[in-house]
C-alpha cells in the first residue's frame, strides 16, 4: 500500500505541474473552442495553431476540445462540459444541427458568448443564438470562383462532386455556375468516393463533352482522380481546372500548372479570428456587424511558395 | 466420519470481518474513486466541476459508460468478450432512425424491433462462439467489422448520407421514447433553482429556468441495469451458473450448469446494454450517425477491468464494473476542468488502466492466497 501512495503522490505531483503550467496563462478571459474532428484528422492542426497564436497575442487563455474519435454525441457533452466550466466564451463547429443545437443553446442561455466556425451556417449560427459565423459559405466560395473563371475565358464546366448527399457541395457546383452566368444543368456529376470511380466517370464524361471549358473539384477526394484522369486523356495543363480545398497531390498540381487555383477555406482564420473578436467584444463591447468568411482564399501558383512552407502549421 | 481440527473443510473456515471487506473484487475500484474524487477536487474543485451542470455532465457520461460496463461485465465473468459492442450501438442508433424515419413507422416500433434485432444478433454472436469453440475474441471482431460496415451502408443506400435526423419529429407523443430520452425530477429542479442552490438560464427563452432541468432516463437505466445485475449474479443460482460458467466451463458441466445457455445469455444480455446506450442516445440527440460508439468496447472493457474483473472469467463484481465506469466518466471529463491539455487524456487513462490491474492483482493475490 506504501508503493501504491508513493505513485499516487508522484501522479499528483506530476499533474500538479501540468495543471499549474496551463494556468500561468491564465490571465483574464478564457475561450475554448470544440471541434468535430477525430485526433487523427491533421487538418485541424491549423485551428490547433491558429487558436493558440490567437490565445498568446490577446493575452487570453484557450483550449482545444475534440471527441477523441469524432463521435458527435461525445461533442455534445463537451459542449456540455465546456458550459459548466463557465468559461466567457465558446467556439464551436456545428456539424449536425439535430445534436448540437441543443447544448449550444443551453450555453447560449447560461450567458457564454458563441461563435460557429467552419460548420453549419449563418442562418443556423443565427438560430442557436451565436454571435456570429466564421467560415466559408460555399454557395459565395462557388460564385467567388465562378467569377473568376469567367474572367480567364470559361463558358461551360464540369462539376466532380464526390459527396452529393451534402447540400453544401451541392452550394459549391451552383455558385461557381451562377458566378459564371450559365446554368448549371446536368455540369454536375455525382462521382461517388472511390478513385478509379472517380476517375473513370470524369474521363466519360470528357469523352461526350469534349467542349467542355474547364473541370472544378470539391477536395483532395475527387481532385487527386481527375488529376490522373487528365494525364490519361492529355488534357492535363490544357482545360482548365480549378478546385476546392487543399491536398499534398493537389499543391503538387498547382505548381505543375495543372490546377489553375485551389480555393483555401483558410481554418487558421476560422480559429484565430474568433479569439480577437471575443477578446475585443468582452474588453470594449466592440463586435463586427457581420458574419466573417474566412474564405476563399485562392492559392494559385504564385502563391505556393508560403503554402508549401506553412502546410500543415498555419495553412 | 466426524473432522478433525486440522483438516477443517475450507468452504466452511471462519474468516474475519475485515478480511471478508477485502476480500471484494471491488475494493480496487473504491480506492480509485476515492482517489479520483479527492484528486479533482483539490485540483478542479472551484472550476464548476461540482456544480449542478457540472455534476451532471460526469454523471451522464458516466452512466453512459455504466450502461456498457453492465453488460461487458457479466460477459466477461461468464468468460467472454464482446467486442462488438461499439458497432452495435451505430447499428441499433441507425436501425431506430430507418425505421422511423425513412420508413415512417411509429418510434415505439423502431424502438421494440431494433432491440429484437440487437438481442438476436447478441444471441448469432452466442450461437456462433458456443457451437464452433472458437475464441469469442475473433468472432465478435467479426461482428465489430460487420455491423460498422452495415451502419454505414444502409443509410449510404437508402438516403445517401450517413447521419439521419429527424428523430425527435419522430418521437414526439410517442409512449416509448420519453422512458429512454425523458427526463425525471423536474419539479424538483425547479425549486432547487428557485431557492438559488443551483443557477438558472439568465437569458433567451428558457430565462429563470434552473440549468439543470431534470434527471436523464439515460442515468435511471445505468443505475436500474447495476442494481438488477448485482443482484442476479450476487443473490441467484443464474448468478452462480454465471461464475461457473466463467471459472471453469467443464467443471461446471459435470455438475449440471448449463454453460453454454449461459454464455449465450450473457451474449444477448450485452447486446440489450448497447441497444439501451444507442436508444438513449438517439431520442436524446434526435439523429443517428454512422460512427456513433467507436471504441466503445474497449472503454466498457477498461471500465470492467478497472472494476477488478479478471480477463480470464469467472472473477469480478457488476458494482465494481460501475464504480470503473464512474472512474473513466470523472477522469475524462474531469482533466478537462482541471485543464489538463485533452490529448494527455489518453496517457492519463493508460495510467490508471495499467495502475489499477496491477493494484487488483496485488490485492486478489494476498486475499486468496493464489500463487
Amino acid at each position: 500500500m506504501k508503493a501504491v501512495m508513493k505513485t499516487v503522490t508522484i501522479a499528483a505531483v506530476a499533474a500538479t505541474a501540468m495543471i499549474s503550467a496551463n494556468a500561468a496563462m491564465a490571465e483574464g478571459e478564457r475561450y475554448v473552442l470544440v471541434s468535430h474532428a477525430p485526433d487523427s484528422d491533421s487538418w485541424w492542426n491549423t485551428i490547433k495553431n491558429g487558436l493558440a497564436l490567437g490565445g498568446e497575442q490577446m493575452g487570453v487563455t484557450v483550449e482545444y476540445r475534440n471527441p477523441p474519435t469524432g463521435d458527435l454525441a461525445d461533442m455534445a457533452r463537451i459542449i456540455e462540459q465546456a458550459a459548466a466550466s463557465a468559461p466567457d466564451g465558446i467556439i464551436t463547429t456545428l456539424a449536425d444541427f439535430d445534436v448540437l443545437s441543443g447544448p449550444i443553446r443551453n450555453a447560449v442561455d447560461a450567458g457564454i458568448e458563441v461563435i460557429i466556425i467552419n460548420s453549419g451556417t449563418p442562418e443556423q449560427a443565427r438560430e442557436v443564438g451565436a454571435l456570429m459565423y466564421v467560415g466559408q459559405p460555399e454557395y459565395d466560395a462557388g460564385f467567388a470562383a465562378g467569377q473568376r473563371a469567367a474572367g480567364d475565358g470559361v463558358a461551360s464546366f464540369l462539376c466532380v462532386n464526390h459527396y452529393i448527399a451534402q447540400p453544401a457541395s451541392t452550394e459549391r457546383c451552383q455558385g461557381f455556375a451562377d458566378g459564371l452566368g450559365i446554368d448549371l444543368g446536368n455540369q454536375m456529376i455525382d462521382s461517388g468516393q472511390d478513385p478509379s470511380e472517380i476517375q473513370n466517370r470524369v474521363m466519360a464524361y470528357l469523352n461526350a463533352n469534349p467542349d467542355t471549358d474547364a473541370v472544378l473539384t470539391l477536395g483532395p477526394t475527387s481532385a487527386d482522380p481527375t488529376i490522373l484522369a487528365l494525364d490519361q486523356m492529355g488534357l492535363a495543363g490544357d482545360i482548365y481546372f480549378g478546385t476546392f480545398d487543399l491536398g499534398g497531390d493537389i499543391v503538387q498540381a498547382i505548381s505543375d500548372g495543372v490546377i489553375e487555383w485551389g480555393i483555401d477555406q483558410q481554418p487558421f482564420l476560422q480559429a484565430y479570428l474568433p479569439v480577437v473578436v471575443l477578446t475585443n467584444y468582452h474588453r470594449f463591447g466592440v463586435l463586427p456587424g457581420n458574419n466573417i468568411n474566412s474564405g476563399p482564399g485562392f492559392v494559385t501558383a504564385d502563391a505556393l511558395g508560403l503554402v508549401a512552407d506553412l502546410a500543415g502549421e498555419y495553412r | 466420519m466426524s473432522k478433525t481440527d486440522a483438516t477443517v473443510d475450507e468452504r466452511i473456515k471462519e474468516t474475519s470481518k475485515l478480511r471478508k471487506a477485502l476480500i471484494r473484487p471491488e475494493l480496487g475500484a473504491i480506492v480509485g474513486t476515492i482517489a479520483v474524487f479527492a484528486f479533482f477536487i483539490i485540483f478542479a474543485g472551484n472550476s464548476g466541476m461540482f456544480n449542478a451542470q457540472g455534476v451532471l455532465n460526469w454523471s451522464t457520461v458516466s452512466a453512459q459508460f455504466m450502461i456498457i460496463a453492465v453488460g461487458a461485465c457479466m460477459l466477461m465473468i461468464a468468460g467472454e468478450f464482446d467486442l462488438s459492442v461499439g458497432s452495435m450501438i451505430g447499428f441499433a442508433g441507425m436501425s431506430i432512425a430507418i425505421i422511423s424515419v425513412t420508413l415512417g413507422w411509429p418510434i415505439w416500433v423502431a424502438i421494440l424491433l431494433t432491440f429484437a434485432l440487437c438481442i438476436a444478433i447478441g444471441a448469432l454472436n452466442g450461437i456462433i462462439v458456443v457451437r464452433t469453440g472458437l475464441p469469442s475474441f475473433i468472432v465478435t471482431l467479426a461482428f465489430l467489422f460487420i455491423l460498422r460496415g452495415f451502419t454505414i451502408f444502409f443509410p449510404q443506400l437508402i438516403e445517401r448520407r450517413t447521419i439521419i435526423g429527424g428523430i425527435s419529429e419522430a418521437a414526439e407523443g410517442d409512449w416509448l421514447a420519453p422512458l429512454f430520452g425523458g427526463k425525471v425530477g423536474g419539479g424538483f429542479f425547479i425549486w432547487l433553482g428557485d431557492l438559488g442552490v443551483i443557477e438558472v438560464f439568465s437569458r433567451g427563452t428558457r430565462a429563470g429556468q434552473p440549468v439543470v432541468d431534470g434527471i436523464p432516463m439515460l442515468i435511471i437505466w445505468a443505475l436500474g441495469l447495476v442494481a438488477i445485475a448485482h443482484i442476479i449474479l450476487t443473490r441467484t443460482q443464474f448468478g452462480n451458473w454465471i461464475f461457473a460458467a466463467g471459472g471453469d466451463a467443464q467443471a461446471a458441466r459435470y455438475v449440471g450448469v448449463p454453460v453454454n445457455r449461459v454464455k449465450i445469455q450473457m451474449f444477448m444480455f450485452t447486446a440489450f446494454c448497447a441497444c439501451v446506450f444507442a436508444t438513449c442516445q438517439v431520442i436524446e440527440f434526435g439523429s443517428a450517425g454512422a460512427d456513433r460508439g467507436l471504441l466503445k468496447e474497449f472503454e466498457a472493457i477498461i471500465a470492467v477491468v478497472i472494476g477488478g474483473a479478471l480477463l480470464t472469467g469467472g472473477y469480478g463484481s457488476v458494482i465494481g464494473a460501475a464504480l470503473g465506469a464512474l472512474i473513466f466518466g470523472v477522469v475524462q471529463q474531469g482533466l478537462f476542468f482541471a485543464g489538463v491539455e485533452s490529448s494527455l487524456f489518453r496517457v492519463f487513462l493508460g495510467v490508471i488502466l495499467l495502475f489499477a490491474v496491477i493494484l487488483n492483482t496485488y490485492i486478489r493475490r494476498i486475499i486468496t492466497g493464489e500463487r
